[in-house]
């Protein structure tokens, strides 16, 4: 599949780990988040360090500093590689080996958002992001580090219909996704729609009712039997 | 094997490791030491299920669940833990210096690179003195002629504690960002490295230049040379660093660039460590030393030519003994 974007990366014990590379928006959202969290730090800091003179502004210059360039090291590396702004949207930093981000490719990420950063407001970042298939941003790519989605908890969707259907078995788990991302958006697709998706699948289901036996196959999926 | 019966079989495998998972992610310091031994063995049954549940085609939805704990297990296994502590003084005693040895051929470039446009600046200011507004607009040149007017600086009335803790701050925020800056640059194949220390010894020499021509040389002088050994060799360092970046992009060898450019990034971000600390400390001497007026200028030309040989004999000795590790 060409849209695919989740890799696998082999581990020494042999298992296959499933990581999924972040797109553009999710980033820029995080990066949007801890924007605002350093503005507002910074504000705050500057207010409160303000009235102590010239002492609490030297103070308050050298936070600034740390902010501005430690900001999201200290996260990255000690809070799991996510900074709050990450955390939000459940993506993390991780090596290319999908091992936790160590403090020198944290660091060296962070140093090169100056190149990330040209010739304005990311460019650089944006394009380079686009251009290869894991998302990497120029800083990402020297440093050997990923920005990936992390596993989350997923509740079981409401689908509308209670019987279960087993699916053929030759479905592969990439069709069963497939179908479950089908049953997962049907209530926000049309009627029409929604036959025409699942008609396509006719000569496997057969005629009757195909959005209906889609949608219990998926409910088998979830485990109802 | 149907996937009911699978799950009925080792569900409380795998909902036992997410506990464990939930715990660690929470409290990553406090794990016990049973669960230690039962996570690893844990793990590698999470990660055959995973690979069991995807061969035979069970539901996605549970290979999906299975994979989220093979993600995160790993995450937790893997976890680095670092004697931040001891890494950081063997860092600065022994390796610091190593490495800079090892790059030298990047800090040489970097020195003549940062030199040579100070020394035909400064003799061009020298020579020229309106040539100074060619790089500094005039109103900087003021403010610098104010700043080492030997007639605010009489001799015993240091600047107040308070300004200096500003200065301070303010050392650190400016010459740490231009330090990253000439570092991170250096990645456009070399090119904003070299503009950077180009433009730093072009500023660097119109200012000594000027400070010659209007006689402010012993304020000028005993303020930089403080310092100066420290920041000035952190910019060069910092310069190589950049340098080595650019280079891995344009002589890759027998590597991919991109597999060049992580290698050499891992050696130049080693560089940047020592950068930061020379720069700290570089600081902490212009705040509380350079600025003060209680000495002789003998005193401090004396103090500073000390600092410089501690640089270079710091650079050129330490870690020889005692080798890596």
């Amino acid at each position: 599949m060409i849209t695919e974007t989740r890799i696998t990366i082999e581990t020494p014990e042999g298992a296959e780990l499933p990581l999924t590379p972040v797109g553009v928006g999710a980033r820029i959202a995080a990066f949007a988040i801890d924007v605002l969290i350093r503005a507002g730090a910074n504000i705050a800091l500057s207010v409160v360090l303000g009235v102590t003179g010239h002492a609490g502004m030297g103070v308050s210059l050298i936070f600034f500093f740390l902010l501005e360039w430690f900001y999201p090291v200290v996260f990255e590396v000690w809070f799991n590689g996510q900074t709050p702004g990450k955390k939000q949207l459940d993506i993390a930093v991780v090596n290319d080996d999908g091992t936790p981000v160590s403090f020198a490719a944290s660091l060296l990420r962070n140093l090169l958002r100056v190149v990330d950063f040209l010739p304005m407001a990311y460019v650089t970042a944006l394009v380079c992001c686009m251009s290869n298939a894991h998302f990497k941003r120029v800083g990402d790519l020297a440093a050997g580090t990923l920005v990936v989605y992390l596993g989350r908890k997923r509740e079981a969707p409401a689908l509308p219909v209670d019987e279960a259907l087993p699916v053929p078995a030759d479905f592969s788990t990439q069709e069963q996704r497939a179908l479950l991302e089908f049953a997962e958006r049907c209530p926000q697709l049309s009627p029409e729609r929604q036959a025409e998706l699942a008609s396509i699948l006719r000569p496997i289901i057969g005629p009757q009712q195909p959005v209906h036996t889609l949608l219990k196959m998926a409910n088998s999926l979830l485990g109802a039997r | 094997m149907k996937q009911g019966q699978f799950e009925q079989l080792y569900a409380s495998a795998w909902q036992r490791f997410d506990q464990y998972l939930c715990d660690l992610e929470l409290a990553p310091r406090n794990a016990a030491d049973d669960v230690a031994e039962e996570f690893a063995s844990l793990y590698r049954r999470v990660c055959h299920f995973h690979a069991v549940a995807k061969e035979r085609n069970y539901s996605s939805y549970l290979v999906d669940q299975l994979s989220d704990l093979v993600i995160r297990g790993h995450r937790q296994l893997y976890r680095r833990r670092t004697a931040y502590v001891r890494e950081f003084l063997h860092f600065f005693v022994v390796e610091f210096p190593q490495v800079v040895r090892a790059e030298q051929k990047y800090l040489w470039w970097a020195s003549a690179v940062f030199c040579l446009p100070t020394l035909i600046m400064l003799l061009a200011v020298y020579l020229l003195p309106e040539l100074v507004y060619t790089i500094m607009g005039p109103e900087s040149v003021t403010n610098m002629e104010e700043m080492y007017n030997p007639e605010h600086r009489v001799i015993g009335s240091a600047r107040e504690a308070s300004t200096n803790w500003y200065m301070f701050g303010y050392y650190i925020n400016n010459n740490i960002s231009v330090a990253f800056r000439t570092f991170a640059s250096g990645l456009l194949w070399g090119l904003g490295s070299l503009f950077f220390l180009v433009y730093n010894g072009l500023l660097f020499g119109a200012v000594s230049g000027h400070m010659i021509n209007i006689a402010y040389v012993d304020t000028f002088f005993t303020f930089v040379v403080g310092h100066g050994s420290f920041e000035l060799t952190a910019i060069v360092i910092s310069g190589a660093a950049g340098l080595k970046l650019g280079m891995s992009l344009l002589l890759p060898g027998n590597l991919t660039r991109k597999a060049s450019l992580i290698a050499a990034a891992k050696v130049s971000i080693k560089l940047i460590y020592g950068v930061i600390m020379m720069l700290v400390v570089a600081a902490f001497i212009e705040a509380f030393w350079s600025s003060n007026n209680v000495f002789m200028h003998w005193q401090k030309y004396l103090v500073g030519a000390s600092l410089w040989v501690v640089v270079i004999a710091y650079l050129v000795f330490g870690g020889r003994r005692l080798g890596s590790r």
